[in-house]
């Protein structure tokens, strides 16, 4: 089946030509990241209105890419929820008319659920599986049993990793995405060499807790003047990395013990920092458990992703038609039971 | 206009617990401060204070913009930093929560300008060392002087 799919939950504008759930024919991610760099923090303009401006040029782009028009679209995806409301709308309203106009059914995804089978698009994953979604939202361990049926295993307690790596960019005076340059200069730092707290490290749970780390690394760097530059600053980066990764590669282990898993996909925008690639495989490989980390482009938010869940769901003859609405708060559990 | 200081995370979730319980429907608390400043412990207060099941993580709104919670009555925690300005609030949807069923804690609500709600209490948060903190409450209307007169009882003359 060939699906058109649209996601605006958040800060991108994206949508996607897949092929069976599988087959990614176009990947089209209208990146906004250029306009917020301009703040140099984690960011102002989640405005609906760059929702509003980019979907209809994505979904061009998207069927441009896969060399084809609607006629050729079978079904359409969009993400449901969580999100804004007034995000979630555009795609939703978008998705919606193209399928009234088109006669096409019409499957709303769960955001999180989408990034769970991002590596379906690579190589598919057996069920059942442990997954670690960790973002600038997120960083919640999963159960999957199957489509559709989701456990939450753990989840943060207060802030999601990917947002402790930009608010600890932002204060050491990292470009945004604090990620991305933190994950650069930690490369060539000492991760040893600052003494940084492991949060709920041993409490015996699957969940997880940055926000003290994060202030942790703001009163070193207050008592520290001088710790934002130079060799310093890579030692910084490197021991703060560190401190996030074991803790991520430490509860994802016990998670894996505690539910007997055999495989695990590790998915969302900080599946890119290259120690948690690496601490994960070392993991894995030690625990005897079948890694997927999807390549970069798949991890970060995109449109091709909701089309492994949705391709499944148009194939056992879902349509929520035009009663579908947006749910600004859904958790990742209750998904079969809001299923339209 | 009382400053508090507190020694510890705990005292300034227990004062947001006190807060908590008495914050009505259509409330609008601001907090300002510094990151690491003790806004998120004070909200965890906040949510226990309005009944919010202590099992459900209060998370940090900084990416999703708003989190809701269901306590005595529905809490909606925001985080306006990422809003560039009055235009989103109303294109976002924000009025129906800042004047609804429920009581509004908001950070970086200087992203509003005429969106703000008239009658607010303003908490400000500061760092003094490394665990206490110093908060400064002002009231803009009656509604934000009725709850600081509820709150710290014994400064009344």
């Amino acid at each position: 089946m060939l699906i058109l799919a649209i996601e605006s939950s958040c800060d991108e504008t994206a949508a996607a030509v897949v092929r069976d759930g599988r087959e990614v024919l176009s990947n089209v991610v209208a990146s906004q990241v250029a306009t917020h760099a301009e703040y140099g923090g984690v960011v102002p303009e989640i405005a609906s209105r760059k929702h509003l401006e980019a979907v209809s040029l994505v979904v061009r782009e998207a069927l441009s890419g896969a060399s084809m028009t609607l006629d050729a679209i079978e079904g359409v995806a969009v993400t449901r929820g969580p999100g804004l409301p007034g995000a979630l709308l555009v795609g939703v309203s978008a998705a919606k008319a193209i399928a009234y106009a088109r006669k096409l059914p019409l499957v709303g995804i769960h955001h999180i659920e989408a990034h769970l089978f991002a590596p379906f698009l690579e190589r598919p994953v057996e069920f059942p599986f442990l997954a670690l979604v960790v973002s600038g939202g997120h960083t919640h361990l999963y159960r999957v049993d199957g489509f559709g049926m989701y456990a939450t295993l753990g989840q943060t307690l207060d802030d999601a990793a990917g947002e402790a790596f930009d608010k600890v960019g932002k204060l050491a005076g990292l470009p945004y995405p604090g990620g991305i340059a933190i994950d650069r200069l930690a490369a060539e730092g000492d991760p040893r060499s600052i003494h940084l707290p492991r949060p709920l490290l041993h409490d015996g749970s699957c969940n997880f807790s940055f926000s003290g780390l994060k202030t942790a690394v703001l009163n070193y760097v207050r008592k520290n003047p001088g710790s934002t530059e130079g060799e310093h600053l890579k030692n910084l980066c490197a021991s703060f990395q560190a401190a996030v990764c074991e803790v991520l590669v430490a509860k994802t282990e016990a998670a894996i013990l505690a539910i007997g898993a055999k495989r695990l996909v590790v998915a969302g925008g900080v599946a890119c920092n290259s120690a948690l690639r690496a601490g994960m495989a070392k993991m894995a490989e030690r625990r005897g458990v079948d890694l997927r980390i999807p390549s970069p482009i798949l991890c970060s938010d995109n449109a091709a992703m909701l089309a492994v869940p949705a391709d499944h769901y148009l194939q056992m003859g879902m349509d929520a038609g035009l009663a579908l609405d947006s749910l600004q708060t859904w958790r990742l559990d209750d998904v079969a039971a809001e299923r339209r | 206009m009382p400053v508090i200081t507190t020694n510890s995370p705990e005292e300034t979730a227990a004062l947001g617990r006190r807060l908590g319980e008495l914050l009505l429907p259509g409330d609008f608390i601001a907090l300002t401060g510094d990151l690491g400043a003790g806004k998120t412990q004070f909200v965890k207060g906040v949510a226990e204070g309005v009944g919010v099941d202590p099992a459900i993580p209060i998370t940090s709104p900084t990416f999703t913009i708003m989190n809701a919670y269901e306590g005595r009555i529905p809490l909606y925690h925001f985080d306006l930093y990422r809003i560039a300005g009055d235009a989103d609030v109303a294109e976002l949807g924000f009025a129906e929560f800042f004047y609804g069923a429920g009581a509004c804690i908001v950070e970086w609500s200087e992203r509003l300008s005429h969106e703000i709600p008239p009658e607010r209490l303003v908490i400000a948060f500061s760092h003094e060392g490394e665990t206490s903190r110093c908060l400064e409450f002002t009231p803009v209307g009656q509604r934000g002087a009725d709850i600081i007169a509820r709150l710290f009882p014994q400064l009344e003359q």
